[in-house]
């Protein structure tokens, strides 16, 4: 039963992980941007939420209707301007600027937050469980996030999939010049891609404040296991994505019920494992066609 | 024939190169015109720089009195100004509906609709949500022209369409000229055959080395005329070449 509950465990936390990726498969399924504050952005948006309940008067739980609107138009802006300048020089240019963009977040976040440990109080939400027996334990929070993560991919899905602004974000991604033949400004596209992206990158974030305690570094950790979620899944795909964080998830824990020391280890083993044998990752559908 | 597309003398660069250098013609309402010329004369740059993807370093280009030289790809296409660029350029990841719908954004309105170009090509709508890179050459380049018209252009700019397909394939294609010319649809195609280009084209213009070389209706103009303007003054055509060279040898 302890193998059950690990596997149980390591899918409810891939959904963490999954919704913690999309954001990050989507801007380099799009755009060929490695984001590399993504992690740090999650992190803000935690402290966000932190701040903007009290001063709202929100629940915490819900002041994601005003970090998620906060965070898609920051999205957007950011990439008609510093993001969009990077990438008309080169990748490589993006790689850096991103990297620079989480060195100043941290650095902002520390000197307004302080070093402190914070959490997003969600009362006892956090430690219900369901029990099918003694031991396997299903928390409610988990299987929410889980949800949310389904929910988002599945519109993600259906918005790239059934609208003309879905279908012309992934033409832009296919082909830029001749989406342009096509009428469409490709800058536009990848700014709502990228607001898009920043929107989940948040709900992410707040997920992961009420899951844990967070601080100004806690982002890097977060982006490496995003990072593996999408290698694992396989870039451009989005239920690969989902696929990915719970593979992720699944050998953290069963790394963890063998020796809770090789938690990290058997993620990283499983990621290495999936970059050796299939490199475009398991649904890489953008490599493959 | 009025003229509703008109490059004046145009001049384009890539780095240091000039690829197009003064050229000036205008293509009148409904007419076909093809632009000919060896590998490398300057047509694509030229295509390009007419649809807004290449920008000129000279030169103006004036759709039916406006001066589009300055808009960018995207607006020229909202003044009528379509291109089906060379290597078909489709979106591979999307259906071949898809790559379609994506035609339909910013279309003007005009007779093109998802209907005309399914009577077009009868097979499409059998394979509509079959992926564009599954297609066969021919398939993809009657997906790309009809992506193109379904913006219902003014102007439809044609590149090297009938590279790498099969004889009966670019028969087909070409084929559909008289149609778009009855619809008031002007085509600028350009063409590395140029015994198609005389077939479909009302007026020829040769291109070498980015200059004009000959301009005129193909049957005014002489197959000796042609040659020299295609391979340089006093050049000899391939086949006269690979005698003269033989008799040298000999």
């Amino acid at each position: 039963m302890a193998w059950v509950n690990a596997l149980l465990q390591g899918i409810l936390i891939g959904g963490f992980y999954a919704l913690f990726a999309c954001g990050l498969s989507l801007l380099f399924g799009v755009m060929g941007i490695i984001n590399l504050a993504h992690g740090d952005l999650a992190v803000i948006a935690a402290f966000i939420a932190l701040t903007i309940a009290p001063a709202t008067g929100l629940p915490i739980v819900w002041s994601f209707v005003l970090v998620v609107p906060i965070f898609a138009i920051g999205g957007y802006l950011l990439q008609r301007t510093l993001l969009q300048a990077s990438l008309d020089r080169s990748p490589f240019t993006t790689l850096l600027v991103t990297f620079g963009l989480s060195v100043v977040i941290e650095n902002v976040v520390l000197e307004v937050f302080t070093s402190n440990g914070q959490s997003l109080n969600i009362g006892s939400l956090i430690a219900n469980s369901f029990n099918p027996s003694t031991a396997i334990s299903i928390s409610y929070f988990s299987l929410v996030v889980l949800a949310i993560a389904v929910v988002v991919l599945a519109c993600l899905q259906l918005f790239l999939s059934k609208t003309m602004t879905g279908r012309l974000i992934r033409a832009v991604a296919d082909d830029r010049e001749a989406a342009q033949l096509s009428g469409a400004n490709y800058r536009h596209l990848f700014a709502i891609a990228a607001a898009i992206a920043f929107a989940t990158v948040a709900l992410a974030g707040m997920a992961y404040g009420m899951y844990t305690e967070f601080s100004f570094s806690s982002g890097s950790a977060n982006l490496l296991f995003a990072f593996e979620a999408v290698v694992i899944g396989g870039i451009g795909s989005l239920w690969g994505t989902l696929v990915g964080g719970v593979v992720l998830g699944i050998a953290q824990q069963v790394g963890a019920q063998i020796n809770p020391a090789y938690q990290i280890l058997a993620g990283h083993l499983v990621f290495l494992a999936v970059l050796a044998i299939r490199p475009r990752g398991l649904f890489g559908v953008r490599a493959a066609t | 024939m009025s003229d509703l597309l008109c490059v004046e003398r145009l001049s384009a660069h890539h780095g240091q190169l000039a690829a197009v250098q003064q050229v000036s013609f205008s293509v009148g309402l409904a007419e076909t015109y093809a632009i000919i010329g060896a590998n490398g004369a300057g047509k694509s740059t030229l295509l390009r720089s007419i649809a807004g993807l290449h920008r000129p370093s000279a030169g103006r280009v004036v759709l039916d009195g406006l001066d589009v030289t300055a808009q960018s790809a995207e607006r020229r296409l909202r003044a009528g100004i379509a291109l089906v660029p060379e290597g078909r350029r489709l979106f591979p990841s999307l259906t071949v509906e898809e790559n379609l719908l994506v035609g339909t954004y910013r279309a003007r309105p005009g007779p093109f609709d998802l209907a005309a170009v399914y009577e077009l090509f009868d097979w499409m709508p059998a394979r509509r949500r079959q992926r564009a890179a599954q297609l066969s050459g021919g398939e993809q380049q009657a997906v790309a022209i009809s992506r193109a018209l379904l913006s219902n252009p003014r102007v439809l700019l044609l590149d090297e369409v009938s590279l790498g397909l099969a004889p009966i394939v670019v028969e087909r294609i070409y084929a559909l000229l008289p149609r778009l010319g009855n619809e008031g649809v002007a085509v600028l195609l350009v063409e590395q055959d140029v015994s198609q280009a005389m077939r479909v084209a009302g007026r020829l213009h040769c291109l070498l080395e980015g200059r004009t070389t000959l301009v005129g209706a193909p049957h005014e103009l002489s197959r000796h005329e042609i040659e020299a303007a295609y391979f340089g003054t006093g050049a000899l055509q391939p086949a006269a070449a690979l005698a003269a060279h033989d008799a040298s040898k000999e």
